[in-house]
């Protein structure tokens, strides 16, 4: 009872957080620029005006459209379930536990990519491509981190490899790390969130044809996702599992605002790059990655 | 370079007799006009003027080198007629346009479509060229954007990520304006020629106002030429610095996107303060100015126009200094300056190809005879050149404000113009921020317009976009766009 109780409470906090997040880049974004910005809470306003919206379906698309929005939103929730929360752990924590994560995130990109090829139109079609093509290198990184975590604590369950510090390796898994969470997320370097150039929009192409709630849950879905890489990059810095609860708590709360603060710079003061590069940088980041890897076998030995 | 005879001289500004025009049988005409541009000369219009039932060609060339125009007209004309085009791209949609308005086919021309396609279908219901292939992909962009841009249709054809050809469908904003001239001048001429291209009102209306003066053999006081020149030079520094900002927009710098968004409107609200419109509407009438610029409002200007422009300045140096922008701007979008000569591109999209081309300077008229800004050019073709040369237009245009701000004239902004002369053929060109902004009048018997050509310079250049895209990423295309910055509304008059 009480588990159950402790596992919806942990939900909810997922779920009414996330939203936060892209109002505070949007917020670090137009202090940089000398603009007041849209409110820290506008996701949320967004997210109560698209559920109250009806539904535009295309005739041609098939109830995937609609139910793969619903599964990758799922699948990052149940992600979230899995992810610890510093010294209070995950809500749900097995041996090999990182392997589902890793999978959930998969399944929730090829879920949004069905959805973005339902109605046939080459926009769906051309942000699919990129999405997926992009993934190939990122998932790489994660998981060469993953694997880099696991032989450094020697252990496969998240909440183990997160208690404690990478060590040397640190720095390097978190620079390798920030560079998936950007390009996972689709914010600039990679793609541009507030662009109105369809031609050049990665996931945002992918939603163009979706309206009201499956829009809602793509929105709120996405923030879930960068909620989770802010997590999981805090906690490969810092071993938030070994403080108090209060402190670590606190501890963990501010390192995600501190990411999501440095996403926030990254986009008002660098250009977006050209496709062509892309593959550069996450190569680059898979190989911070794997060094760390190295250092933590090195380390081991 | 001697005088073509087969044509007749005139400068820019001026007018000749409608009966001194060389006419030529169209074959010779289509020949003679070749030979012309063989040897360096450029068109400027080609259009048709009906007569009786038949069609009269009139060529409008451009020697940039000896600072003249050359006119000449064919003999009445139906049916069709061996295309220029074939050898000569320069004329591919002058002779489109004088099919689609009076029918005259132009036989063995490369790709003879409609160019505005007014009645009936929409544009992007026409034919497209279309590539083959199992890998290759049709990638259908508008009329409805996603943003508050200006309709047009754009096919892509694509292998993955690369555009292998690109064509351009406009038509979607024709109001009728050349139609609508004839018969004119009326009281509502001077509002639609203001709405040609609204960005470019300036530009436009002086365009028809020296045409009108020519044909009226009117002088226009210097203070009035003197004021459209500040007001020209202000319309293209808030459209550069728009431009800027948007280009930086494109690539998600917002450092500057953010900080010339707000001087453009610096810039507009100076052109409110000589006028109290921020495009210029209603300053610039036939035969001067309506309103002039008082001491005290004189002084105000050039202070906020120092302040705007040290703004965009540093702007501009951030946009300069980032080395992931000029990542995204070097080697992409190319036009070759021989592509931009070939196809007779104008404006800064030409200059940015290293070809010295600014009317300001080839063929001066109004007040750019007595003061000149230097012409801004920079080689390479790409978007960096393209966005280098707004720049240094900034910067120039920017110097030349400050020069005549510091030295206005005195007397009169207005006369009164008189009847136009009938039978009459004028010529007017301005660079406008875009470029080359031409308009050629003709009066019949009773002195009114029997027929009124507005060439944007945007006819000349949207092919130019065609062909920059070629062989580039797809996703490239808006920078490539907002680069050329051209005027949908102003092609499709």
């Amino acid at each position: 009872m009480i588990i159950a109780l402790e596992s919806a409470v942990r939900l909810a906090v997922w779920l009414l957080l996330a939203p936060l997040l892209p109002g505070v880049i949007n917020k670090v974004k137009a202090w940089v620029a000398g603009r007041r910005g849209p409110p820290v809470l506008q996701l949320y306003f967004d997210l109560a005006r698209l559920w109250r919206k009806s539904v535009v379906m295309s005739t041609l698309a098939s109830p995937g459209f609609v139910a793969g929005p619903a599964i990758a939103w799922v699948a990052l929730a149940g992600a979230a379930m899995l992810m610890p929360l510093g010294p209070a752990g995950g809500a749900i924590s097995f041996k090999g536990d990182v392997l589902l994560l890793v999978y959930l995130l998969a399944l929730a990109r090829f879920c949004t990519a069905w959805a973005a090829l339902e109605t046939g139109s080459a926009f769906g079609g051309m942000g699919a491509a990129r999405e997926v093509s992009f993934a190939v290198l990122s998932e790489v990184a994660l998981i060469t981190a993953v694997l880099a975590l696991s032989v450094q604590t020697g252990n496969i369950t998240l909440s183990e490899m997160l208690s404690l510090s990478v060590g040397s390796g640190a720095m390097l898994l978190a620079a390798g790390l920030f560079g998936v969470l950007l390009a996972e997320n689709c914010r600039v370097p990679f793609d541009d969130p507030n662009t109105h150039l369809e031609l050049t929009m990665v996931h945002e192409a992918m939603v163009l044809d979706h309206s009201g709630p499956p829009f809602a849950v793509i929105l709120h879905g996405a923030s879930i996702k960068l909620l989770l890489f802010a997590v999981l990059l805090s906690q490969v810095v810092l071993p938030v599992g070994k403080l108090s609860p209060l402190a670590g708590t606190a501890t963990l709360a501010g390192a995600v605002l501190a990411v999501t603060v440095c996403v926030g710079l990254v986009e008002s003061l660098t250009a977006r790059m050209a496709f062509r590069r892309v593959p550069l940088i996450l190569t680059a980041s898979f190989l911070l990655c794997l060094f760390a890897l190295l250092l933590a076998l090195k380390g081991g030995a | 370079m001697n005088p073509p005879l087969e044509f007749a001289l005139m400068s820019n500004g001026t007018s000749m007799a409608w009966a001194d025009v060389p006419e030529w049988p169209i074959p010779e005409l289509v020949l003679r006009t070749g030979a012309q541009l063989e040897r360096g000369a450029r068109l400027c219009a080609w259009f048709g003027v009906p007569e009786g039932g038949a069609v009269r060609v009139v060529a409008l060339i451009a020697f940039d080198a000896d600072n003249t125009l050359a006119v000449a007209r064919s003999e009445p004309a139906r049916g069709g007629y061996p295309s220029l085009t074939a050898t000569h791209p320069q004329a591919h949609m002058f002779e489109r346009e004088v099919w689609e308005q009076h029918g005259l086919e132009p036989r063995g021309h490369p790709w003879l479509k409609p160019v505005r396609r007014s009645a009936g279908m929409a544009p992007e219901n026409g034919d497209f060229f279309r590539v083959d292939g199992r890998e290759v992909h049709e990638v259908a962009v508008g009329p409805v954007h996603a943003g508050i841009i200006e309709p047009g249709h754009f096919r892509f054809q694509c292998a993955g990520e690369e555009v292998l050809h690109l064509e351009i469908a406009l038509g979607y904003q024709h109001r009728g304006i050349e139609d609508a001239m004839v018969g004119g001048p009326r009281r509502a001429t001077m509002s639609q020629v203001e709405v040609i291209s609204g960005d470019a009102t300036i530009g436009h209306a002086t365009a028809y106002s020296s045409a009108l003066e020519a044909l009226a053999g009117a002088d226009v006081p210097l203070r009035a030429q003197w004021l459209r020149a500040i007001a020209l030079e202000l319309e293209r520094l808030a459209n550069h610095t728009g431009d800027l900002g948007a280009l930086a927009n494109d690539v998600a710098f917002l450092p500057t996107a953010s900080a010339c968004g707000k001087v453009r409107g610096d810039f507009l609200n100076l052109t409110a303060l000589i006028c109290g419109n921020r495009f210029g509407r209603g300053l610039v009438r036939p035969g001067g100015c309506r309103h002039d610029l008082q001491p005290d409002r004189l002084s105000r200007l050039g202070e906020r126009l120092g302040q705007a422009l040290s703004e965009v300045e540093a702007a501009a140096g951030w946009l300069w200094d980032a080395s992931s922008v000029r990542a995204r701007f070097e080697d992409t979008g190319t036009i070759f300056a021989k592509q931009a000569l070939d196809l007779g591109m104008v404006g800064p999209a030409a200059r940015a190809c290293g070809i010295v081309r600014d009317v300001r300077f080839d063929h001066p008229s109004g007040w750019y005879r007595l003061a000149q800004a230097p012409v801004a050019v920079w080689p390479g073709g790409d978007v960096f050149a393209r966005t280098r040369v707004r720049s240094l237009e900034l910067q120039r245009s920017g110097q030349f404000l400050r020069e005549q701000l510091g030295a206005p004239v005195e007397g009169e902004i207005r006369q009164d113009v008189g009847p136009l002369r009938p039978d009459t053929l004028a010529v007017s060109m301005v660079e406008g921020w875009r470029g080359e902004i031409c308009h050629v009048a003709l009066t019949g018997a009773d002195g009114g317009f029997r027929r009124y050509k507005i060439v944007d310079p945007s006819f000349h250049n949207w092919i130019g976009l065609a062909l920059a895209l070629r062989g580039e990423a797809i996703s490239d295309f808006p920078i490539c766009n907002k680069s050329m910055s051209l005027s949908y509304c102003g092609f499709d008059l």
